[in-house]
């Protein structure tokens, strides 16, 4: 069990030389969820931290509670937010996709967005607006580049349907879909600095051909310099 | 729980307007236990014709308190953990001085020599009365419609005094048709004769023109959806219509009912200075826009608004939400689903309840925290 007892952060060095084997390290569950092991291991004890699409505010309490951070989240379901205000979480009931334009600049330490990038409408605003408002955005989403989506995609001739994207075309929320390769592609052309990447496969860590084998990745990016015209109060 | 209003007695008040009421009683009632720090203290803030019986059972008149659903052991309030006040506001006529009170230079009911009030006023009134009980800072102030603009008020006023701010169903200024229908209100009042320039003290009051007064408020606080759920086109014990003007529908029987319900609770003029109080309202009185309003604003935020309010639409309430967030200040919004219109935050409480027991205990538990945290040093006795 000596794998196991190894936490998520001895695994957070940056980007190294590919390694041999495309399964690195385990990764420790936080909630329940390996994606939420590696967010809380990114921040930093006492930040203020946003966190969009925050549900019934799991995540955000346990971040209050374990390392003192100052929390925010924004939510579109009334009921979740009911949820995460009865557990203390500050909450705005709002879409992401404009929840963001009242934040000042930089009012944030960190701006978390797990697992949502795909269903928001436009999501290149939502980061460009994340990193306004907070230092660093970390990005966790589904990869669209794993080899199972790909040969479900090749074999049946159909909208792909795997465990890690399970609905029907007609009623996915998923309305963007993209891969690690996207993901870094855009980052350049934005010039955003990709700070932490962090590719999952159930409970282990991809280093090797992270865009045909990640389930999921997290990235944690920040903005070099104020881009022009990012202020837009 | 029996509860009972009493009063205090303060030698003046000092008014925006520029004169000073002297002497001025406030009628109170209050719930559960304040704790040996004083920081369980919670201010609730009654709406337009509320009054200071907000909760328990009234040993005067058997009544049951206005937000009683909200208010007692084990609910949204829980007095069980903590203390909670109200108190009758200035301008009204349930016990705190009003325009029916009477007026020491003259012996006689003030009537319209009672000078024009505001939401300020009512809550510099309030704060005396916190003053007088020895609490320096209120774990939350909380109310709906007119005691949500003084939840705003007191945040604004008395950033130190608060711990946190509730305001439910309201707006950070009134509106036109806010405005509008409150006026149509007193022109009703003011075209009874028997209103007589506010002069009927000890005479007949106006009770045709309070009642309709009443009536339209009454179409306010509702929706379409609850209208019709409620009423619908149903007749008023009869298969047909009557082909006279008497009561044909059931609503008409239900707006007639409280209309002349509400004449025996409430003063015309009271109605006429409360509503222009509510008038006033605007936040950012020469201040400018509202982020630089709020900019004072210290406490934590519980903004609720609910989606089928028409007369205190959900974006008055986004817009105070977006000013606090701008300021970055710590604000929880969210707007609840229901089809009682503005009448949600009394009667739809469920899922109210829900939201500000979750909110309190966590402001709560953050004060105990801090508070302990600043007393590391000589730990006192425990008796």
């Amino acid at each position: 069990m000596a794998v196991e007892d190894r936490t998520a952060a001895e695994d957070l060095r940056p980007m190294g030389p590919a390694q041999p084997l495309h399964r690195g390290p385990f990764v420790r569950e936080l909630l329940g969820r390996s994606d939420y092991a590696i967010i809380s291991e990114l921040i930093e004890e006492n930040s203020r931290v946003l966190d969009l699409g925050c549900g019934d505010g799991e995540l955000l309490a346990w971040l209050a509670e374990n390392k003192g951070v100052e929390a925010r989240g924004i939510e579109i379901n009334v009921s979740k937010v009911k949820q995460a205000i009865a557990r203390g979480v500050s909450v705005y009931q709002g879409d992401i996709d404009q929840g963001l334009t009242d934040y000042p600049e930089q009012a944030f330490d960190y701006v978390i967005l797990s697992q949502t990038l795909q269903e928001t409408r436009r999501p290149l605003q939502v980061l460009r607006e994340m990193l306004r408002v907070g230092r660093h955005a970390i990005v966790a989403f589904p990869n669209f580049g794993h080899w199972k989506v790909r040969l479900a995609h090749l074999v049946t001739g159909r909208a792909p349907k795997t465990r890690l994207f399970p609905y029907e075309w007609y009623d996915s929320p998923n309305i963007h879909f993209l891969t690690v390769k996207d993901f870094e592609e855009l980052a350049a052309r934005e010039g955003w600095r990709i700070e932490r990447r962090i590719c999952l496969a159930g409970h282990h860590t991809v280093a090797f051909l992270a865009n045909l084998f990640a389930e999921v990745a997290v990235f944690m990016i920040c903005c070099p310099e104020p881009r022009p015209g990012a202020r837009r109060l | 729980m029996i509860v009972e209003t009493r009063y205090v007695r303060f030698d003046s008040l000092p008014l925006d307007c520029g004169a000073t009421l002297a002497p001025v009683d406030v009628a109170y009632e209050t719930y559960g236990e304040l704790n040996a720090d004083k920081s369980n203290a919670i201010l609730i803030l009654h709406a337009f014709t509320g009054d200071a019986h907000a909760a328990g059972i009234s040993r005067e008149t058997g009544q049951p308190g206005w937000w009683d659903s909200m208010i007692g052991p084990g609910k949204a309030f829980d007095t069980d953990k903590y203390f909670v006040m109200c108190t009758n506001v200035l301008g009204g006529c349930r016990g705190t001085t009003g325009p029916s009170s009477i007026n020491p230079a003259t012996g006689k009911p003030y009537a319209l020599e009672f000078p024009v009030i505001t939401q300020a006023d009512m809550v510099r009134l309030q704060k005396k009365f916190v003053d007088y009980l020895g609490i320096e800072r209120l774990l939350a102030v909380a109310g709906g419609s007119m005691g949500a603009m003084q939840a705003l008020q007191w945040a604004v006023d008395y950033p130190d005094a608060i711990a946190s701010a509730i305001p439910i169903a309201g707006t950070w200024r009134h509106s036109a048709q806010q405005i509008a229908f409150n006026e149509v209100g007193r022109q009703a009042i003011m075209a009874d004769p028997d209103w007589n320039e506010g002069n009927y003290y000890g005479g007949r009051p106006p009770a045709r023109g309070l009642a309709v007064a009443r009536m339209i408020g009454h179409i306010t606080y509702m929706s379409d959806e609850s209208m019709r759920e409620k009423f619908g086109r149903r007749l008023r014990g009869k298969e047909s219509f009557g082909f006279h003007f008497d009561i044909d529908f059931e609503v008409e029987s239900y707006l007639r009912y409280r209309g002349t319900k509400f004449v025996d609770r409430f003063d015309a003029n009271s109605y006429l200075y409360i509503t222009k109080a509510m008038d006033y309202f605007d936040i950012t009185n020469g201040r400018g826009s509202l982020v630089a309003a709020l900019e004072k604003v210290t406490a934590r935020f519980l903004v609720i608004s609910f989606t089928s309010d028409w007369l205190y639409p959900s974006y008055q309430s986004q817009e105070i939400v977006n000013a606090l967030r701008s300021l970055n200040r710590d604000v929880t919004y969210c707007e609840l689903t229901s089809n009682y219109g503005h009448d949600a935050f009394l009667v739809d409480v469920a899922e109210q309840t829900e939201v500000v027991r979750g909110f309190l205990a966590s402001t709560f538990r953050e004060i105990q925290r801090r508070g302990t945290r600043r007393a590391i040093g000589p730990v006192p006795a425990v008796s």
